[in-house]
């Protein structure tokens, strides 16, 4: 019977083509401004590390003075030197990585390669695993490199091809801030989007080039990108400097379980009371240990307008719809006689609502089809904009089985109660009336 | 076949309530020709649209081939009127857009038959009614009269045992009104039951048995032998005559 109320739903679309044209083109511009403002929020929305969202978890500290605490007071976000060099000593998580964006200058020795600025991180040997940063050739440096300050790195794809011409760099020595650094491994092209480790150096698309061992970095006196926070003055004006009451870095902990985060807190608590006992902290221990999807929330990544746009493109949608409900329930009452022959012929209720939701579904796949354009349209504007999140807004597979899904379910819902009414019609008037 | 007693039908508003039928009791056999007459309004159509199962009655009980209608839900009496029974309309009321093979078509997609089945009822009932010829034509490329032969083949390629009929030549001029009755005559004579809503006293006359409706309240004409009617041959004698 689908195939027969399909070729019927083709023969009533070419009876009121004008008709039918609306209601495609009303669905496509609702599923078309749903579904590109949809795809920008999926897309900063995303989990930027699927299967170890819920095992990577911030760190955060209540370092600052007493004066000025007020109750409910978060702890900041960063950590300074003291805590991070101490943590990642106590070694206390799975793994463990400190880190803080940078800058720092590449000099090649290639003559036709003048010296350039690249963005970099400063981090700790971890960090590779942690979050599954993909190795082209090489790998991680070690804990033991952190420790001796070695004058080693991590470089990406693009860097090693561009000072190199290869990938295979391994074991090459590059000039980096003046100072030769050993490669230890190749990345590939990898870029976290959201970048959740590090939301002060920028939310998306931001390319780090270079990764080098914290230690190494302060001793070569890298530059730090990103927000600092201090209370007080620091050492020699310097706030990455041991005892500076700053903080300036991240934290990030890998647990590989609820009871192992509950153990690590526990220890965080006990931390914090040791540095309030010997005079560092002032307030008492305020901890927090969120993991990658709690924190994405915690610092809003999504950006309010696009929710914003989304729920203005939903509400759209929504006006679409009950314009296509109208113009369903007029072509299917003007079909009243027609309706009222089928139920004498033998057509329960029942086949006459399918017949129409089939319609109503018909129009949805056209809708979806025209949608899809427009949605497609919609992404490459918005590629257009000066927004960070811009290059990201591409339309992905389930986002296109998505568009097609709404326009079906939209469409559907739309044709429930004009269906509803369809089958309702008394035949024995209709017969009489024809 | 068919068996109503006491049948009722009301039509209720805030307002007003309108006795359409009162307690009608009526058998038809098989094989019966049963004119249905009756002024304007008197509950005619009203009796044809519940023998039709196109209405549901307010009162009384109706046996359609032995089954009690009442105790059927809309699927089962749609399949029961798609099964049994044969519409054919004053209006025709085919379907524009569709041409004659896919109108007769319409009474059998929901019987679910295999493509071939069908072609070859399709086939079979728009020949019966002189119309294989025009199978891929459209209703508006016919005259009134091929129109109703068209909802004649639509009703009877489900091969039904009972054909209703209101005012089946209400549209049609005398000549294509006596083509439809011979038509109707003719399957009533291969085991059809035909039942007839009609104004017209020549067409009441042909049947065998005339039932008269006033106010919703049937009576059943005794079947005097003027009502009897004639033979098919003395028919299109009659007809060719008059």
């Amino acid at each position: 019977m689908f195939a027969y109320y399909l070729d019927l739903a083709r023969r009533s679309f070419r009876r009121n083509l004008a008709l039918t044209v609306l209601m495609v083109v009303a669905i496509a511009f609702g599923v078309g401004a749903s579904m590109t403002t949809l795809t920008v929020l999926h897309v900063l929305a995303a989990d930027p590390i699927p299967g170890k969202s819920h095992q990577l978890y911030r760190v955060q500290l209540e370092p600052r003075k007493a004066n000025g605490a007020r109750p409910g007071d978060e702890p900041p976000d960063q950590v300074g030197y003291d805590d991070g060099e101490g943590l990642l000593r106590a070694a206390r998580a799975e793994r463990q990585a400190w880190m803080t964006g940078g800058g720092t200058t590449i000099q090649p020795d290639r003559a036709d390669l003048k010296p350039f600025v690249i963005t970099g991180r400063w981090t700790s040997a971890d960090f590779f695993a942690m979050f599954d940063a993909p190795f082209a050739a090489g790998g991680a440096w070690t804990a033991a490199d952190d420790a001796g300050h070695a004058r080693v790195a991590v470089i990406t794809r693009t860097l090693a091809e561009k000072v190199f011409g290869t990938t295979d760099a391994v074991g090459k020595s590059l000039r980096v801030g003046g100072a030769p650094l050993r490669i230890t491994g190749v990345l590939e092209r990898w870029s976290p989007q959201p970048h959740f480790y590090d939301l002060d150096a920028g939310t998306y698309g931001v390319k780090e080039e270079i990764l080098v061992p914290m230690t190494t970095a302060l001793e070569l006196k890298y530059s730090h990108q990103g927000g600092t926070n201090c209370w007080g003055p620091s050492p020699d004006g310097n706030s990455q400097a041991p005892g500076a009451p700053c903080v300036w870095s991240q934290f990030w902990v890998e647990l590989g379980s609820p009871a192992k985060a509950d153990a690590y807190r526990e220890f965080l608590v006990k931390y914090s009371l040791e540095q309030k006992a010997a005079g560092r902290f002032q307030r008492d221990p305020a901890v927090r240990l969120r993991d990658v999807t709690d924190w994405l929330v915690y610092r809003q990544v999504v950006p309010s307008d696009a929710k914003l746009q989304t729920w203005i493109a939903l509400g759209f949608l929504l006006v679409c719809l009950i314009n296509t409900v109208g113009l369903l329930l007029t072509k299917f009452l003007r079909r009243s006689g027609e309706i009222g022959v089928r139920r004498a012929l033998g057509a329960s209720k029942r086949s006459i609502f399918f017949q129409l939701l089939v319609e109503a579904g018909t129009i949805g796949v056209a809708g979806g089809a025209l949608g899809l354009g427009l949605a497609w349209a919609g992404l490459w504007a918005v590629r257009h904009q000066p927004t960070s999140y811009a290059e990201l807004a591409q339309l992905d597979l389930p986002m296109l089985a998505a568009t097609f899904a709404l326009a079906v379910f939209a469409s559907l819902l739309a044709g429930l109660l004009p269906a509803w009414r369809g089958c309702q019609v008394t035949p024995a008037i209709q017969l009489k009336s024809h | 076949m068919l068996h109503m007693k006491d049948v009722s039908k009301v039509y209720r508003t805030e307002m007003v309530e309108t006795h359409a039928v009162r307690n009608l009791t009526l058998e038809v056999q098989a094989g019966e020709f049963v004119a249905v007459t009756g002024p304007s309004g008197s509950g005619k159509t009203t009796f044809l649209n519940i023998a039709g199962l196109l209405e549901e009655l307010t009162g009384g009980t109706y046996l359609l081939d032995g089954i009690d209608i009442k105790q059927l839900d809309d699927r089962a009496r749609s399949k029961l009127r798609n099964e049994k029974i044969g519409f054919i309309f004053q209006a025709f009321n085919l379907i524009p857009d569709l041409n004659l093979f896919d109108n007769v078509d319409v009474p059998l997609r929901y019987r679910r038959l295999t493509r071939g089945e069908r072609r070859k009822r399709i086939e079979g009932a728009l020949e019966r009614v002189g119309l294989a010829s025009r199978i891929r034509h459209y209703p508006a490329e016919l005259s009134g009269g091929q129109q109703q032969r068209v909802a004649i083949a639509r009703a009877i390629a489900g091969s039904p045992t009972l054909l209703l009929a209101d005012e089946p030549t209400g549209n049609l001029d005398s000549a294509m009104a006596r083509e439809v009755m011979q038509l109707l005559e003719q399957l009533n004579e291969q085991g059809t039951i035909v039942v007839i809503v009609t104004h017209d006293p020549e067409i009441a006359a042909r049947a065998q048995r005339n039932v008269h409706v006033v106010d919703g309240v049937a009576t059943d004409l005794e079947r005097a032998p003027s009502l009897v009617r004639p033979t098919l041959a003395a028919a299109a004698t009659g007809a060719q005559a008059g």
